[in-house]
């Protein structure tokens, strides 16, 4: 899988000595999209701001597409486009003007005919030669998806795109996001959404107190979902399962008085009538049953808590 | 070199400048006209010449050396202040555009306007008084260079200001008084000689002397050194700024 950003050892240390990224390591492939998962205060947007040369980082570097951000940060940033947590746009200033302005800023010559098929993909067309001020907050945040697209970006930043949108914003979000991905841009979105992350995620990372926890395939992490667990309490204790039960792959509890079993339930038999009766026919009283289920919201949960 | 990024800095800023041209152009206008109305017609007509040039005639270089430079400040400090204030500066700091070419763009835009309001206010004048001009390219030389340097202060300004009122209060403490006291309404010679020495610290001296120079033939400080003064301060400033970008104060946490 080719590289497309690499992040080793970033960190920042804020002049209030606040520590806001850790020792950060990430790699993110060329055309994948990542969601950065993490609750408020997390880091993500330190973490996206230092990689599009916003925030000196205190340590680490960073490359995209094998270009230093430092050393050869008009070569890094040329291929990339963001957009910001927080709508920041020149109030008096027209839509198609902001969006040229852009295109112009990254070193690309006008182009009338890009600058109005991304202006149609996002439903801003008709609003083109209005002035920003005039237009509601959803559509400054089409403004600013369009100002990052000017540009034909390989790389793009979303940073908490869906918070506070409307249904029809969210759903042409999404739909902008798959038309980029089948051009083979590399999306990088941080969302506190865990919904967001499962529909359009390729691989999920998961970042808290300036750490990345986990990034991880999100099917293989959908998969974990599916996954539950049959927690059965045994009248007696054993120190070995019998033979007959080897089939189910039968973990033993610390405590040796229950037995845990592991099931898909998303598959076509779940295989626990079998399992009960082979357990009563190899001589174990039941005393209680319990299941129980592991979400991404579980693990992630888990994952950010103190 | 990206050329496409100058451009569209300069022209983004020129159009801020065009929306709100009247209002730029009308102020300056009308405080220009009352100066003549004042210094020049009814005090003016009680003045002996100097250099015999008329009280009249010899204050419209000063006079529009003082519009110039606090126009300069004021639009360049305003230009980039306004892009941090309000967020959108995230987007040349994470474009491909070096320092210096955010500084042609920034400031060449607002010493664009300076430019053309001076010259506005060199057209008013000649309603009011007879002038001629001794050396006319290096009149529209110095104001330009005049528009350069000072739009270069002003960025500064507007980089380091924490709020609008830092913004508004370093161009009237420090470029009024520099102005008053840089020989606009006399001559540096008619001052005591300890003042004719202090003054010499204050860069607006020669910034006035040579454009007098241009208008008159007569002229405070040579020439030359005039050329180097601005030299100097220009290449003072830009050092400033590339410090300014090269540790991202006031522009990057
Ligand atoms: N400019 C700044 N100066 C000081 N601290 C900051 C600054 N920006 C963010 N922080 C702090 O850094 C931490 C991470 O913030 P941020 O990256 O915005 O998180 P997220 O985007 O995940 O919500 C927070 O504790 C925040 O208060
Ligand atoms: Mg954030």
């Amino acid at each position: 899988m080719e590289k497309m950003i690499s992040v080793q050892g970033l960190s920042k240390v804020y002049a209030s000595g606040n520590i806001a990224l850790d020792k950060v390591d990430l790699e993110i492939n060329k055309g994948e999209i990542l969601a950065l998962l993490g609750p408020n205060g997390a880091g993500k947007t330190t973490l996206i701001s230092m990689i599009c040369g916003l925030v000196n980082p205190s340590a680490g570097r960073v490359s995209v597409d094998g270009y230093d951000i430092l050393t050869d940060y008009r070569a890094a940033r040329r291929l990339i486009g963001l957009v910001p947590q927080e709508v920041a746009l020149e109030p008096f200033e027209k839509v198609i003007n902001t969006v040229q302005f852009s295109r112009g800023l990254f070193g690309f010559a006008p182009d009338k005919s890009y600058i109005e098929a991304v202006l149609k993909k996002l439903s801003l067309w008709d609003k083109r030669d209005t002035p920003i001020r005039e237009l509601s907050g959803g559509m400054k945040r089409r403004v600013l998806i369009a100002k990052a697209l000017s540009h034909e970006p390989r790389v793009l930043f979303l940073d908490e795109p869906t918070a506070g949108v409307d249904v029809e914003l969210r759903k042409d979000m999404w739909r902008i996001v798959e038309e980029l991905k089948a051009d083979g841009v590399t999306i990088v979105l941080t969302t506190h959404y865990i919904e967001e992350a499962e529909a359009l995620a390729d691989r999920v990372g998961v970042i808290s107190h300036g750490r990345i926890l986990l990034v991880e395939n999100k099917d293989q992490l959908m998969h974990q979902m599916g996954t539950k667990e049959l927690t059965i309490h045994l009248q007696q204790s054993v120190d070995k399962l019998p033979e007959a039960l080897a089939g189910y792959a039968l973990r033993l509890a610390p405590d040796k008085q229950s037995v845990i079993y592991s099931y898909d339930t998303k598959a076509e038999r779940t295989g626990i009538t079998g399992l009960l009766a082979d357990l009563s026919s190899a001589g174990f009283l039941l005393r209680d049953l319990q299941t129980s289920q592991s979400s991404l919201e579980d693990i992630f949960v888990d994952l950010v808590k103190d | 070199m990206n050329l496409h990024a100058v451009k569209a800095i300069y022209f983004f800023e020129m159009a801020r400048t065009f929306r709100t041209l009247l209002q730029s152009i009308i102020s300056p206008v009308i405080s220009t006209a009352l100066y003549f109305i004042v210094f020049g017609s009814a005090i003016g007509s009680r003045m002996v010449a100097i250099d015999g040039v008329s009280y009249g005639a010899f204050i419209v270089p000063g006079l529009i050396m003082l519009t110039v430079l606090m126009q300069s400040v004021t639009n360049a400090s305003f230009g980039i202040y306004f892009p941090k204030f309000i967020g959108t500066i995230y987007e040349p700091l994470s474009a491909p555009v070096s320092y210096l070419e955010m500084l042609v763009g920034y400031v060449g835009a607002a010493a664009t306007k300076s430019m053309i309001i001076g010259l506005i206010i060199l057209a008013t004048s000649f309603l009011f008084v007879p002038l001629q001009i001794a050396h006319p390219v290096w009149m529209v030389a110095f104001l330009a260079l005049t528009c350069v340097s000072f739009s270069l202060l002003g960025f500064i300004i507007g980089i380091c200001a924490r709020n609008f009122e830092q913004l508004n209060l370093v161009p009237a403490l420090i470029i009024t008084p520099l102005v008053f006291l840089g020989g606009s309404f006399y001559s540096i010679s008619m001052l005591p000689p300890f003042w004719q020495t202090a003054t010499l610290f204050n860069p607006v001296v020669y910034l006035v002397s040579g454009f007098r120079w241009a208008f008159f033939d007569t002229a405070d400080v040579a020439v030359t050194y005039s050329l180097m003064a601005i030299a100097l301060f220009s290449l003072l400033f830009v050092a400033v700024i590339s410090v300014i970008f090269k540790t991202g104060y006031r522009l990057k946490p």
